[in-house]
């Protein structure tokens, strides 16, 4: 039976606060980047001119079909080799990440957009207002009901999919744990803690998420 | 877009307008004249174009060919001709008021600021004097005690004249009604129809697509029947009710009660 001892960790708390706070700022650093380019992308995907649809579905399909984990080191490793600028860790994970992320905020912005009644825009149109006040004004308040809750999910995802930076040697929670375990060889409670820590921060998180969609459903 | 004067009393000319979606072909060769002041009804079986050529009014569908002026704005179509400008077709818009089957008020706005939101983005009016503009025309269609409601408080007939309403508040030269009543409980056509009624004794220009032949003959100068995209029958709008020319209008008329009780 193994012998768990947690109290060792406890001379590490310093640096496990370290790693949370990085994960909860790369975190937040994501989702703003990814939720402006999820916006022009998904924007552009309704686009009457082929070209920026066909751009916005190429960054789209790149970024969703390819695994995260293979982005990161080719933005780090491959980019830097092809174009001469060598990106710092920290630029590479936060750039990917939000391009990652991004391109899934574009699929959940462009279908709450469309799934908002045709009838809305023909109404702003009748009035005379611009295609562009028409989808600020009346299409998009209406669509975000819709995509407030995809959006948090997947903003819940990019929160875990911080983890990968680790590899790149971004100094996040998973990168701190392995430098605590490499000092007390004690990779069983290491881990356990900081799945705990994911989890601690996470469903307060999903709580929100829940609640919101019900407040969402009955406001205007 | 080029400007014209008027010539005469005419507000809307149309002519020589033509609209196909692909192979099918909606409108052949329109012409139509709305003096100014007048109330025209579009009669037809479903199909038959009359609703394109309402929307074509305002360009929600852009035509083929043709020429479309209202007021003393014009747009001339041709195919391959490159759209209208965004911005040219805003304002042609803005001069026209529209009302839908499906009202399509804003959900997301209270009733006052569904009637204020065309003043308020389109005309860059004032706050204050978009609000009372807005106080104005809710108590014209019966409604200002609904101001601060939701759409979705609304009754259909409620919210159809909050359309119009919202439709006013542009003060545009001319209306045009898509089937305004077509979507409302038989209980609730009588109140859209006097509000329309009112609008058109106030001298509003005024088209509409409707169903409701009773209230057309009653209420519109002129009558203009439409079958698989042409104008196969238009003229005052008692003769052509009560003693259609075509057989193809006497048939469709067969299928209504085209009097109320006079």
């Amino acid at each position: 039976m193994y012998n768990w001892d947690f109290d060792i960790l406890w001379g590490y708390r310093w640096l496990f606060l370290n790693g949370t706070l990085m994960t909860i700022a790369i975190t937040a650093a994501v989702i703003v980047l990814g939720l402006l380019l999820g916006l022009f992308a998904g924007l552009m995907q309704l686009s009457r001119n082929p070209v920026l649809r066909w751009i916005s579905w190429a960054y789209i399909e790149i970024f969703r079909c390819t695994p995260l984990l293979v982005q990161l080191l080719w933005f780090y490793y491959a980019l830097p080799v092809l174009t001469g600028v060598e990106l710092s860790a920290m630029t590479a994970a936060v750039m990917t990440l939000s391009l990652y992320g991004g391109s899934f905020y574009a699929e959940v912005i462009r279908g709450g957009v469309i799934a908002v009644d045709p009838g809305q825009s023909e109404a702003g149109l009748a009035l005379g207002m611009t295609p562009a006040k028409v989808m600020k004004r009346i299409v998009l308040p209406q669509a975000i009901k819709q995509m407030i809750p995809p959006l948090m999910n997947q903003s819940i995802i990019q929160f875990k999919n911080t983890s990968l930076v680790s590899v790149l040697a971004v100094p996040d929670l998973l990168y701190q744990g392995q430098v605590i375990t490499m000092d007390t060889f004690r990779p069983l409670e290491v881990y356990t803690v900081i799945a705990v820590i994911y989890f601690v921060v996470l469903v307060p998180l999903t709580a929100i998420v829940k609640r919101s969609e019900k407040t969402l459903q009955r406001s205007h | 877009m080029t400007g014209t004067i008027t010539p005469d009393n005419t507000k809307i000319e149309i002519t020589n307008l033509k609209k196909q979606f692909g192979s099918n072909v909606v409108l052949r060769d329109i012409n139509v004249k709305v003096d100014a002041g007048s109330v025209v009804a579009l009669i037809g079986p479903s199909g038959s174009g009359k609703s394109t050529l309402l929307r074509c009014m305002n360009l929600l569908v852009i035509p083929n060919g043709g020429r479309i002026r209202i007021g003393h704005d014009t747009f001339v179509f041709d195919d391959g001709s490159k759209m209208p400008k965004a911005k040219a077709q805003a304002h042609f818009r803005s001069n026209t008021g529209m009302v839908f089957q499906h009202f399509n008020l804003f959900p997301h706005k209270t009733v006052l600021q569904n009637v204020m939101e065309g003043p308020l983005v389109v005309k860059r009016t004032p706050k204050a004097k978009a609000e009372q503009l807005a106080r104005t025309l809710l108590g014209k269609v019966g409604l200002d005690d609904k101001a601060d409601s939701y759409p979705d408080r609304l009754s259909g007939g409620q919210k159809q004249r909050v359309a119009i309403a919202r439709a006013l508040a542009m003060e545009p030269e001319v209306m045009l009604f898509d089937e305004a009543t077509s979507a409302l409980d038989p209980e609730l056509v009588a109140e859209v129809l006097g509000v329309m009624r009112d609008l058109a004794s106030e001298g509003m220009t005024m088209i509409i697509v409707t169903h409701e032949m009773a209230f057309a003959r009653e209420v519109a100068d002129k009558v203009i029947f439409l079958r698989d995209g042409v104008i196969v029958e238009e003229g005052p709008a008692r003769d052509v009710i009560d003693t259609p020319k075509e057989e193809a209008t006497r048939a469709f008329l067969s299928h209504f009660h085209t009097r109320n009780n006079d």
